[in-house]
């Protein structure tokens, strides 16, 4: 339910780009990475950087440190993700975010833009089945925000 | 690809600093100074090539909520056994009888809460405590059955988990109850819901790590019934079990249901060898 209402938000505030988003089905991996973006338009670094610290949008921090970031409880499951600009390029950042599992063999991090081959999909944190409102994590503008922001992480 | 980018990982890793506050204590456990709890033991050998060590969730657990499990009276848990003895005692049902009129004093029962799940030869299938409370309620008693992890439930099965604390648990998974625990295994590593996770993700490879405010423990189920600091009340390892799978973004389980007897059943047979430690107390 939340999730449907914050997809909504961000298609109105992408607008047309938005529509012409790539859907989750279409996106294409060469070797883990997505060269192209999904909205065709550069993400707002600044945007990005609330997805990755919030709960309800990426909540990459229950998983991710920062160093420059003053997050409450951060966690440690995932590595540090300083440098993370230098080490990967903006589209093997994408592909990470996209399909984490094109990347990273059988991790436990999450695919932030896929709707297919779950066991048990449920309708959020409902603990319910998905429904009709099932989407992925994060929209296509969410993702490409998100990409901007991790590109900024330079210094390692 | 795939090579190059976890050799960067481990690069990455090894510059890290370790974070020592994350790993469980070195702690012992000595309850009411008599009840010596075997928190950490060698793993039974059905867990080789995946742990060699098993760990109640007591030492990944701050010191004040460690502390409240040393002394009966300061574990909130206790007050709930309790209730649990009064309605032991309390006849109930059409029979007009009580616990107490066929089992004795609660006492009687220690070794019990230690060997469940357990294969029942009669009925033909894996039962939990709470399922084989239930056979005595409604067939020796004339009652009506609790609901799973409810109800009378989690007074008497803290009842009889504190009258066994400090013996090892030590369920049995081969023979008949073999193709449940089976099942139960299969359970444990399927990576449910959209976010893709099984509870060896969480308990098994990342134990002693955090996910986000949360100190990952090994998700043993020998202190259950727990009672939890987050919501003052006891939990059932089923209640527990649906919780984990709905933090996955998953369709979970129901208490009671086939699936969580046989998790049950696998789950405490990852922690044979751990003393029986319910009621604990946890965050
Ligand atoms: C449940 C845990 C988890 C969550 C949530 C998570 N990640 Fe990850 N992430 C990992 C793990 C573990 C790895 C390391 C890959 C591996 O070996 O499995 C990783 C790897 C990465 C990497 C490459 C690491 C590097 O710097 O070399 C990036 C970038 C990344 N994650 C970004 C994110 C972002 C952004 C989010 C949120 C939108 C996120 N992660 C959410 C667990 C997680
Ligand atoms: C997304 C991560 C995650 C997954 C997946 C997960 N858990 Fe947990 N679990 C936790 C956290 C966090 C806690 C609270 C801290 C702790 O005790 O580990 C917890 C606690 C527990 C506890 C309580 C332990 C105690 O000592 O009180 C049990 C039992 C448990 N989990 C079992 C399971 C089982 C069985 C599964 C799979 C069906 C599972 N968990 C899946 C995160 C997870």
């Amino acid at each position: 339910m939340r999730f449907t209402t914050l997809t909504l938000a961000a298609v109105f505030a992408a607008g047309i780009a938005q529509a012409d988003a790539v859907a989750p089905g279409d996106v294409k991996f060469n070797e883990g990475a997505v060269e192209q973006s999904l909205t065709g338009m550069p993400g707002n670094a600044e945007e990005g950087f609330k997805i990755y610290a919030s709960k309800q949008l990426g909540n990459c921090v229950a998983c991710h440190e920062i160093s420059s970031v003053d997050a409450q409880f951060p966690g440690d499951v995932g590595p540090m993700l300083d440098g993370a600009g230098e080490r990967w390029t903006e589209a093997q950042l994408r592909g990470i975010l996209v399909n984490s599992k094109m990347t990273f063999e059988g991790t436990v991090m999450p695919s932030y833009y896929r709707v297919d081959g779950f066991t048990r999909p449920g309708k959020v944190y409902t603990g319910k089945a998905a429904d009709d409102s099932f989407g992925p994590l994060l929209s296509a503008q969410q993702i490409e925000d998100v990409v901007a922001y991790l590109s900024t992480l330079k210094d390692s | 690809m795939n090579f190059k980018a976890m050799s960067l990982i481990s690069a990455v890793a090894l510059a890290l600093p370790t974070f020592g506050a994350a790993d469980p204590v070195d702690d012992q456990l000595v309850i009411n100074e008599d009840i010596e709890i075997v928190t950490k033991t060698t793993a039974a050998p059905h867990l080789e090539g995946h742990l060699d060590e098993v760990m109640s969730g007591w030492l990944f657990r701050s010191d004040s909520t460690r502390d409240m499990e040393r002394d009966d009276f300061d574990n909130p848990g206790m007050i709930f056994a309790e209730q649990g003895a009064e309605i032991w005692n309390t006849a109930d049902g059409t029979e007009g009888k009580s616990c107490a009129d066929c089992h004795g004093a609660p006492e009687d029962m220690a070794g019990v809460r230690a060997v469940y799940p357990k294969w029942n030869e009669a009925a033909g299938e894996v039962r939990t405590l709470q399922m084989q409370i239930n056979d005595c309620r409604e067939n020796r008693m004339g009652a009506k059955a609790w609901g799973y992890d409810k109800g009378g439930s989690m007074p008497m099965e803290a009842l009889l988990a504190s009258v066994s604390r400090g013996l090892p648990v030590n369920v049995e998974i081969d023979g008949p109850a073999k193709e449940t625990w089976e099942k139960g295994k299969e359970i444990y590593y399927t990576r449910y819901g959209q976010l893709e996770l099984s509870c060896a993700n969480c308990h098994e490879e990342n134990y002693g790590n955090m996910i986000r405010a949360d100190h990952l423990s090994q998700g043993q189920i020998n202190g259950f019934p727990t009672y939890r600091l987050k919501n003052t009340k006891l939990n059932g390892s089923h209640s527990r079990f649906k919780g984990c799978i709905r933090d996955t973004r998953a369709e979970t389980f129901n208490p009671g249901s086939p699936e969580f007897v046989a998790l049950e059943l696998y789950v405490a047979s990852r922690g044979n060898g751990l003393s029986v430690e319910g009621p604990s107390v946890r965050n």
